[in-house]
């Protein structure tokens, strides 16, 4: 549907030599790239099933028990099979994309958010603020995510919310930088001279005049992100610190998977998969969105 | 270049500084008091006392910090609450195996990695590359802990070849080397290759071809030392996540690590062990980004002169 019209959009802008806006410009490079219009429509095909999944699912992902097939391989009542303790692994697949979006996407929008304000104040005002911010932000760069991401969960204790939270806190400084950088550059382009010369505050100038200017990077980065947060999340989850056992998170589900591996590999076959495949759309999206809005990279 | 070293060593004071003031103020942030964590749950309040001040967390903060950084100048970090022993005695054991261990991976990923980057640049838009780049964007979307599971099912439960547990001989470093190697290796090729390809439009190495230099001496020579100028820097900031890694597939493989003594921690609430490692793995990261730093300025000598 939507890469129908953006099609339509891009050729008649060929045939005619119509406007270009930023928009049609983006939508031309964009859908070049087959695997990443590929990557994307199948994000939304996961955005959809997150959504829909306590109604997609076939059985109650926590509190059905089919006790006649625990450990039982795929077969026509349950897609993915049975795991040890008899839930239906498919329903439980479809409920984590839930929890694994959620996790992903809150964690890097709550990240973006702050690293931004952060990076735009930083980089329009310099001085004794930029200097501190960056500086933090090196030391949170000092930290291998996922030890800084135990390192909140053992002070929070464990659980989903606390992981969202541990995963945002080390996408701020990757954002903060980002921006800094970029307006760095912009505020000494003449437009914005311009619109402080018509007596412009600083807020308009930062979010109207500025903003704009980075976005384009900022979405890049953000769904490039996405992946690596999701990862993260489902690692901390594996490792026991994030969603607890009767919660179908991937991470938990492969965890528990374990000590069946060796008469049962299919219970840890489909989370893995899950994860696979969710991750790599978004990083196919990601390398996609970079290569249509990166200027730098001429399209051959 | 010995001053440029000098230099970067006195840089990293401030970061030093405020990890460890990080580092010191964990314990204050965990929920609860730490001298009853310390005492166990069944201490009465007079022990928890004593506990309190054995350990100084009555004096004020300033001059606990003050003996908190001394003693971590000396290797004390106190006992483990869980085993009793000291912590730099619990972390000497497991230190050895995760350096090792995060060497190999860091070693065949950057072979792979650097490899699978160059030829995918040399033969850019045709099979190779393509092969090649499907392969890393594959890698850096599978979790760790999932191939270290796969490769365990497929190598060692199926086909018997290789062990799945601990640490003992260079046969047990092989899966969980390749599994925490993979995505590295999977950035590396992807960094290189887009570094190779900018080299690659160069005048330089225009003019190379030009006077007839044979095209393998045009990559490895003339494009191999420019194209490694981004390619090492990337190198130091994957280290960070292979010593991130190494904790997820140490608790894959059992194996005797750092990781698995973290996870284990976090487990226990044994805030010693956990402050300690937070430390030293972030000690380690600083300075491999110093090493990667002066390596940075061996290879591109205008960084020494600014």
């Amino acid at each position: 549907m939507t890469t129908d019209i953006s099609v339509a959009a891009a050729s008649s802008a060929a045939n005619s030599s119509e406007v270009r806006t930023p928009w049609t410009e983006f939508w031309r490079k964009f859908r070049k790239q087959r695997l990443a219009v590929a990557a994307a429509v199948f994000v939304g095909f996961l955005v959809g099933v997150a959504v829909l999944a306590p109604w997609l699912a076939p059985f109650d992902a926590e509190n059905f028990f089919d006790y006649d097939a625990l450990n039982s391989p795929p077969s026509s009542a349950h897609w993915f099979g049975v795991d040890s303790l008899g839930r239906d692994i498919f329903s439980r697949v479809l409920m984590g994309a839930r929890i694994s979006l959620a996790a992903g996407v809150l964690s890097v929008a709550i990240g973006a958010l702050i690293g931004t304000s952060l990076g735009l104040m930083a980089g329009y005002y310099e001085g004794w603020w930029d200097r501190i911010t960056m500086r933090i932000s090196d030391v949170l760069f000092a930290f291998p995510g996922i030890l800084l991401a135990i390192g909140v969960v053992a002070i929070l204790g464990n659980g989903m919310i606390n992981v969202i939270a541990a995963v945002s806190v080390f996408s701020i400084p990757a954002f903060a930088r980002l921006v800094r950088g970029n307006t760095l550059s912009l505020k000494h382009l003449t437009y914005i001279e311009a619109v402080r010369s018509i007596g412009a505050s600083d807020w308009t100038i930062l979010v109207r005049h500025i903003l704009p200017g980075t976005i384009s990077s900022i979405v890049v980065y953000f769904s490039m992100r996405i992946g690596t947060s999701i990862i993260t999340a489902a690692s901390l989850s594996f490792l026991g610190l994030g969603a607890q056992p009767p919660t179908p998170e991937w991470g938990a589900m492969l965890n528990a998977a374990r000590t069946d591996m060796v008469n049962a590999p299919h219970i840890a076959l489909f989370p893995s998969l899950a994860i696979f495949f969710t991750v790599l759309a978004f990083n196919l999206l990601g390398d996609g969105l970079r290569d249509a809005l990166d200027p730098k990279i001429d399209q051959k | 270049m010995l001053s440029y070293t000098l230099k970067r060593l006195l840089g990293l004071i401030p970061t030093l500084l405020i990890v460890a003031v990080l580092v010191f103020m964990f314990v204050h942030m965990l929920p609860g008091d730490p001298a009853r964590l310390a005492a166990g749950p069944e201490a009465d309040a007079a022990t928890v006392e004593l506990v309190r001040q054995d350990l100084g967390l009555d004096k004020p903060l300033h001059v606990q910090f003050v003996t908190f950084f001394a003693n971590a100048l000396r290797g004390e970090f106190g006992r483990s609450i869980r085993t009793k022993r000291p912590v730099s005695q619990e972390i000497a054991e497991r230190f050895m195996p995760t350096l090792w261990l995060t060497l190999a991976s860091m070693g065949w990923s950057v072979v792979f990695g650097m490899g699978i980057g160059i030829v995918s640049a040399v033969w850019r838009n045709r099979w190779p590359d393509r092969l090649g780049m499907t392969l890393a964007v594959s890698g850096i979307s599978f979790p760790a802990f999932a191939l270290g599971m796969l490769l365990m099912q497929i190598f060692s439960v199926q086909l018997g070849w290789l062990p799945s547990m601990g640490a003992d001989s260079w046969k047990h470093y092989i899966l969980p080397s390749i599994t925490l190697g993979a995505a590295v290796a999977a950035v590396m090729a992807r960094f290189t290759r887009s570094s190779f390809v900018e080299i690659m439009q160069e005048d330089f190495v225009r003019t190379a071809r030009a006077k007839g230099v044979g095209e393998p001496t045009v990559v490895l020579k003339h494009c191999l030392r420019n194209a490694m100028i981004p390619v090492v820097t990337m190198m130091g900031l994957q280290f960070g996540f292979l010593l991130g890694g190494s904790i997820v597939v140490e608790v894959v493989f059992n194996w005797p690590g750092m990781g698995r003594l973290l996870i284990d921690a976090v487990d226990m609430r044994d805030y010693p062990i956990i402050q300690t490692e937070v430390l030293l793995f972030s000690l380690e990261f600083i300075l491999i980004n110093l090493v990667v730093d002066v390596l940075y300025a061996v290879i591109n000598p205008t960084i020494r002169f600014k």
